[in-house]
């Protein structure tokens, strides 16, 4: 516990993700099993201990401190499980060595609601001021400490010198202390069996594409839509009556945010494809898909209103596919593969699934102006991928390219400037910025449409900084203001109506291109301009 | 920074003005310090006065332009150094007793806070009335001890008052600042600590632990250790982070700076430093994130809440009245252990990111 208690503070206390990963990762070196699985998972999901809630801790002060005392000491601190763990009155004398991970959790598994009241004193009592705050957060699972389920398997692939890919294949389905994940990976065993299980399998990514030509014989062009890149899974499941589950990039599982989609599957396959919302926005009519903005509505919800899934109903658009009646295509070359993804389409709810159309033109030249239009359509851009190319995890050189429709260019008044974290801490590096509201030579005022922290060098960053120093007219705690007199050209990808921000704009990637010295700050661009950029 | 002192001292411990007024009239509490009135002085005045009785040397109790100033010697030398001026400075040595004006006597007696630092005891009409100032109980290389003292009336401060601050064992915090060190030695530890005392009580109890590498110090921390030396206090082998040849002559090192250079331009010239503060505040995590501190070093020169309440047992004053910091918490401890008290809502101490 004293090992998990310290990465616990080390995580807190750090900035740096690199950092994050690299005591995660010595932390899952250095522990025996059981203990690093429940840690990790501890850490990434949470671990649910149904007899400990934060009125069981708040009871337990009650009878040891004076309840002015706690509520005094509550408020300072702002957190019950630290507050609790800094109050908690140490024995008299040591009641035994501190309990490991797994034998607390152990423990705290088979508390009830009656015996908490004696059993988890025993553990705090065993523990020091740090190892009862760790305690007590597993305890509650209320962590909060910033470590994704993609910042815990990278960390996990480092640890063991393992892909990271295979490290999401395997996850998925495991369930702590993994301790099959840590035969494979720090023993060399064989990876964990999942065959009949709908598990995440890792996508396959794709390098921005930089050339200026390729051979349309070799590659296969496709539109990039502007969804989420979705995995629709189902498999017999461990009942063998059927389990379907939706995939987000990062194997999350949205399943719950988009139920319609894996209600309609029913088929054994793995299909890989974007999430979109039925419109106009993205092609026209025969696009047939709504703008990002509208998925954006439904995205991230713990489930869903019966209008929503009637107003903005969602759907997938079949790219790939990479098993189909428990066989695995991936190993097969691009075409075979769609192949089988059209011949399985009439297996799939219309519905819910279409297929992403090739893109048919004789020549790159053609293919380019195609994609120089694709703006007006809404759409992304043009992914292009290699007709013999099997399907593997990751991004691989030379075998998918997307080719992003250029960046829109606005230019952009710098009005707030904030501290970065990390190395960036003693650096203002981020960055918010407005467009002008009305005449600038008049009486027209700078409204904020959106913040950018990269995008430029290290040594524009000292300039910037400098500029902010030199330039402050008021500050608010971190955050300081400018005499709004530098440009900024900023580049984004697309810009959508927005009630969350006072500008009722919202910008997707907004990066800083250029910083336009040379330019006047009553020169920038009229938000109107910004607002004649929507494609909703 | 200061709570509205018209709030303190509740009514349900309000304190019976009539009974003090006859017990302890001599002495008054007003909020910008205490006025010995047979005396006419002031304790730790935060405006100036003609006759001044100074605990110790941070600033928000030792101020400029008063007509005499009483204080130890290294408490005179601190403020002649932040104030370049030495006018009226009157020396008393530990344990000396003077006599002022209307017959009080006045004592100075090691609060073991800072180098110099005091309490003062008054003693005037049969009664004892000892001022701690701010004080800790547990050992300090750069200063004498806290003395236990018998008294009718204990006035104290509480910045630590509350009971989640427990101070952990000294060598303890050291031993994390020297592991890290070691864990990545292409790193340096940049520590934030006060000009006085923290910052020399830091480099102190790292000699005591063994460290024998040179210090680093930012520029604004050299002269308070140049005057720490010359009271005799061995801080070993310092350099000025500007005089260093490179930044690699720095890896592995302790870097020492006043807090607010922590996070500013000035801390770029340090190899990848590791950002480390030494007070008393890091005990609560959110304290220490809000000031961007990766390692945080509980180390503080205040009494921490088992000190402060170990110190009013052993005392075992008539009555306790808390100059600053966090009283709500003390007030409501002597209240469960049948001892009398008031919080004096003095201003101008104080509370957050001062020297503590």
């Amino acid at each position: 516990m004293e090992a998990f208690a310290a990465l616990l503070d080390t995580l807190v206390y750090t900035r740096s993700r690199n950092a994050k990963i690299a005591a995660l990762a010595r932390y899952l070196r250095d522990t025996p099993d059981p203990d690093r699985g429940y840690a990790l998972a501890a850490l990434s999901d949470g671990l649910d201990f149904t007899a400990v809630k934060g009125s069981t801790i708040r009871a337990l002060m009650r009878e040891r401190v004076d309840p002015e005392l706690w509520t005094l000491s509550r408020d300072y601190v702002g957190d019950s499980a630290e507050t609790a763990s800094l109050l908690w009155p140490e024995p008299e004398q040591v009641l035994g060595p501190p309990p490991t991970v797994a034998q607390a959790v152990d423990a705290l598994a088979a508390m009830t609601r009656t015996t908490v009241a004696t059993e988890l004193p025993a553990l705090l009592d065993r523990l020091d001021a740090e190892g009862r705050y760790a305690l007590l957060k597993l305890a509650t699972g209320a962590m909060r400490i910033g470590i994704s389920a993609r910042l815990a398997k990278t960390a996990f692939a480092q640890a063991f010198d393992v892909a990271i890919e295979d490290v999401e294949e395997h996850w998925h389905g495991q369930s702590p202390p993994y301790t099959a994940l840590f035969d494979w990976a720090a023993h060399g065993a064989a990876p964990p069996d999942t065959e009949n299980l709908p598990l995440f399998r890792p996508f396959m990514l794709a390098h921005a594409f930089e050339a200026d030509d390729l051979d349309l014989d070799a590659y296969v062009a496709e539109w990039k839509w502007d969804g989420i890149r979705v995995q629709a899974v189902h498999a017999p499941g461990e009942s063998g009556t059927g389990e379907s589950r939706l995939y987000s990039r990062s194997g999350d599982d949205i399943s719950a945010s988009f139920p319609e989609i894996p209600a309609s599957l029913d088929v054994p396959c793995v299909l890989d494809g974007e999430l979109l919302v039925r419109g106009e926005a993205q092609g026209g009519k025969e696009g047939g898909a709504a703008s990002f903005n509208a998925l954006q509505q439904r995205l991230g919800r713990k489930t869903v209103s019966k209008k929503m899934l009637r107003e903005a109903p969602a759907f997938v658009r079949l790219y790939d596919v990479l098993q189909i009646d428990g066989v695995d295509l991936r190993p097969l070359p691009w075409a075979q593969r769609r192949e089988a993804l059209e011949s399985l389409l009439h297996r799939l709810d219309p519905e819910r699934f279409d297929l992403s159309r090739l893109i048919d033109v004789p020549g790159f030249a053609e293919l380019a102006a195609l994609r120089e239009n694709a703006r007006d359509a809404a759409i992304e851009g043009v992914m292009l991928k290699r007709r013999d190319s099997p399907y593997v995890a990751g991004r691989k050189t030379g075998l998918w390219y997307k080719w992003k429709r250029d960046p829109l260019l606005i230019d952009c008044v710098l009005m707030y400037a904030q501290r970065g974290s990390g190395k960036r801490s003693s650096f203002y590096s981020d960055f918010t910025f407005g467009c002008w509201d009305g005449d600038p030579d008049g009486e027209g005022q700078l409204l904020p449409v959106g913040k950018a922290y990269f995008g430029f060098t290290d040594a524009e960053l000292k300039d910037l900084d400098r500029h902010v120093r030199q330039h402050t007219v008021n500050r608010f705690g971190p955050v300081r203001e400018t005499d709004k007199s530098l440009v900024f050209e900023v580049a984004f990808d697309s810009v959508h109506a927005s009630a969350r921000h006072k500008s009722g704009l919202a910008m997707r990637f907004p990066r800083i291109h250029r910083i336009r010295t040379d330019k006047p700050a009553h020169e920038a661009d009229r938000i109107e301009s910004l607002r004649a950029l929507i494609r909703d | 920074m200061s709570e509205n002192p018209d709030l303190k001292g509740t009514s349900a411990r309000a304190f019976h003005c009539d009974l003090v007024a006859r017990a302890f009239s001599w002495i008054r509490p007003e909020p910008w310090g205490i006025h010995v009135v047979p005396a006419d002085c002031w304790i730790d005045p935060a405006r100036a006065v003609d006759r001044a009785l100074v605990t110790h040397g941070h600033a928000d109790h030792a101020r400029g332009g008063h007509g005499q100033t009483f204080a130890t010697p290294e408490t005179l030398a601190i403020i002649k150094l932040r104030y370049a001026t030495s006018d009226g400075a009157v020396p008393v040595a530990y344990h000396e007793t003077i006599t002022l004006p209307g017959g009080v006597k006045a004592t100075w007696i090691p609060a073991g806070h800072v180098l110099g630092s005091a309490q003062i005891l008054l003693e005037h009409a049969g009664e004892r009335i000892l001022v701690t100032g701010d004080f800790k109980r547990r050992p300090d290389p750069t200063c004498p001890p806290f003395e236990v003292t018998p008294c009718d009336v204990f006035i104290t401060e509480a910045t630590f008052g509350l009971p989640v601050f427990r101070h952990p064992p000294t060598q303890h915090e050291i031993a994390k600042l020297t592991d890290a060190l070691a864990a990545e030695p292409e790193r340096c530890v940049l520590v934030g600590a006060y000009a006085l005392g923290k910052a020399q009580r830091v480099i102190a109890e790292l000699r005591a632990a063994g460290h024998a590498q040179t210090i680093w110090l930012h520029g604004a921390l050299e002269k308070m250790c140049r005057l720490y030396e010359d009271f005799g206090v061995d801080l070993g082998p310092l350099s000025l982070v500007s005089d260093a040849p490179s930044k690699d002559a720095m890896e592995g090192h302790v870097v020492l700076a006043p807090p607010s250079a922590l996070n500013d331009r000035w801390s770029r010239r340090l190899p990848d430093p590791l950002t480390a503060m030494a007070s008393g505040w890091m005990r609560v995590r959110q304290r220490a994130r809000q000031r961007g501190v990766e390692l945080p070093l509980i180390i503080s020169d205040h009494a921490d809440w088992d000190e402060l309440t170990r110190t009013v047992t052993e005392v075992a004053p008539r009555e306790t009245w808390i100059t600053h910091g966090r009283e709500e918490a003390m007030l409501r401890w002597c209240e469960l252990h049948q001892k009398k008290a008031r919080a004096l809502a003095l201003v101008g101490y104080e509370d957050e990111g001062g020297d503590d």
